[in-house]
């Protein structure tokens, strides 16, 4: 399973992630992204990987998913 | 040196931070030379992993992160690299580390050798902030004892990093001493050892690395013989705000909280206790039978933190003294993530409309919803203990948000803080 995971330090708010995969990720109001909690569904793979590749900051990042400690 | 057995002793002798010897000379009458061996035994090693993991002792620097794991975790991550003393105690109510290294450094260092020889590390760094200079005289005497021995077996050095909150978050001191920048790192793996100049770095606290001094001289037993099955030994509590007679007590861990302020003597009745220092939690008066151990504080939404209780006295306003924390903390963000920089400040500002008596409609709302949005968001953990302490207030002081939301200001919230908060914050 992946998930998405947000570097805070090198995310700058540019949003793109958002836009470019808003049934997982939306925006706080000083728009920093908020990251969906459950699992991505595989249907969204693919805008995931979208949004990882344009991140201008390279703060988006697709993991396998950890077991819970 | 030369002790002829490098064997760990088990003894009975009573497990005591406070009250030993500060000078070399009292320490090696006490406890006798170094136990480590003359050079790198893997044997010895796997026995002292056992040793501290049959203690059961967890980090006393906030996260009570198991000792014996972080020492697994560094001898898998290859040999060489670097123990450090984190003294940078940038909780300012704390004052436990300092007490600690004034009285009994060299069991504090004893800790980080006995860690060095475990884990094939080549040097010991001691942590302490610049300012501190009282304690620094103390290191600087203690270190040049050694030295003039020759009692230990890896070099050891004081270094003194920026003075500020999060500068002792154990990433943003292994980046300091790393590259000069003192932030700390995003990490998703917490299993992954930190690293100094490419070589495995181990950050441990100071009362964790005094511990872990007499638990490498005195055995297992000494140290469970005080403290509860699933959280044993002594810990170190600084007791602050509305007391006689503030200062560190060192008390059995899972001492119910009423029991440990009773010796500072609270000054008025006492309305809450700050339980874990700025990044904790309010506690109130149905809960003080509470144990101070990391399970039932738990189940009171509470956490042992840094080991410190503000005593605020039915004179003081819980909100009004949050909202001062909350600006502290705030100043004190490294201003690396968006959550933190902006979420703090906001939600201390709400807090201060609150107290003051002059809420806005949507201000609880508002405040409510922040507080869940950066609850987790940041690269450390700094952002959550700020939300974890504005959360208490608006529980315990519940009664006190409903008068301030009717736009009933606090009568006491002008009164002076009994609250230490440096003045310079984030200058």
């Amino acid at each position: 399973m992946l998930r998405i995971v947000i570097d805070p330090v090198a995310c700058d708010a540019y949003g793109y992630c958002a836009e470019l995969l808003p049934e997982a990720i939306t925006l706080d109001e000083w728009g920093y992204p908020m990251v969906d909690a459950t699992p991505l569904p595989a249907e969204l793979v693919a805008a995931a990987k979208r949004a990882v590749r344009d991140c201008p900051r390279r703060a988006v990042m697709l993991q396998r998913r950890e077991e819970p400690r | 040196m030369g002790r002829s057995s490098t064997e760990v002793t088990p003894s009975i002798d009573h497990h005591h931070l406070l009250g030993q010897p500060a000078d070399l000379a009292g320490h090696l009458r006490q406890h006798g030379s170094l136990p480590v061996p003359e050079s790198a035994d893997r044997n010895w090693q796997q026995r002292f992993l056992e040793l501290l993991a049959a203690s059961g002792l967890a980090g006393r620097g906030g996260a009570s992160f198991p000792s014996a794991v972080k020492l697994q975790v560094a001898r898998a991550a290859g040999d060489r690299g670097t123990v450090v003393v984190n003294a940078m105690e940038g909780e300012p109510a704390s004052d436990k580390d300092k007490v600690l290294l004034l009285r009994a450094p060299h069991l504090v260092l004893d800790g980080a050798q006995l860690l060095a020889a475990a884990c094939g590390a080549e040097r010991v760094v001691v942590c302490l902030p610049v300012g501190r200079d009282r304690v620094a005289s103390a290191v600087a005497l203690a270190l040049a004892e050694r030295a003039a021995l020759r009692y230990t077996r890896v070099g050891e050095v004081l270094v003194r990093p920026p003075d500020r909150f999060v500068a002792g978050e154990e990433s943003a001191l292994a980046q300091w001493l790393d590259s000069g920048l003192s932030l700390p790192t995003f990490r998703p793996d917490k299993g992954v050892a930190l690293r100094i100049a490419s070589r495995k770095a181990l950050v441990y606290n100071t009362e964790t690395l005094a511990h872990i001094g007499l638990i490498g001289r005195q055995g297992v037993a000494a140290f469970r013989a005080q403290g509860i099955t699933e959280e044993p030994g002594t810990c170190l509590i600084t007791i602050t705000g509305s007391v006689m007679h503030p200062g560190v007590v060192e008390v059995p861990r899972g001492t119910p909280l009423r029991d440990i302020i009773t010796s500072s003597v609270p000054s008025e009745p006492v309305d809450a206790l700050l339980v874990g220092g700025y990044g904790g939690t309010w506690v109130g008066p149905p809960h003080f039978a509470t144990p101070y151990a990391s399970l039932s504080l738990r189940t009171i939404g509470a956490t042992a933190g840094v080991g410190v209780i503000v005593v605020l006295g039915d004179q003081g306003c819980g909100i009004a003294e949050s909202a001062r924390i909350a600006h502290f903390l705030a100043s004190q963000s490294s201003g690396q993530c968006g959550p933190c920089v902006f979420g703090l400040p906001a939600v201390a500002d709400d807090l201060t409309l609150l107290a003051e008596g002059r809420p806005d409609a949507a201000l609880m709302p508002r405040l409510l919803r922040r507080l869940d949005q950066i609850q987790g968001r940041g690269a450390c953990r700094h952002p959550d203990g700020a939300v974890a302490l504005v959360r208490s207030a608006l529980g315990v002081f519940a009664d006190d948000v409903a008068a301030h939301q009717a736009g009933r200001p606090c009568a006491y919230a002008h009164r002076p803080t009994v609250l230490r908060i440096p003045l310079m914050a984030g200058t």
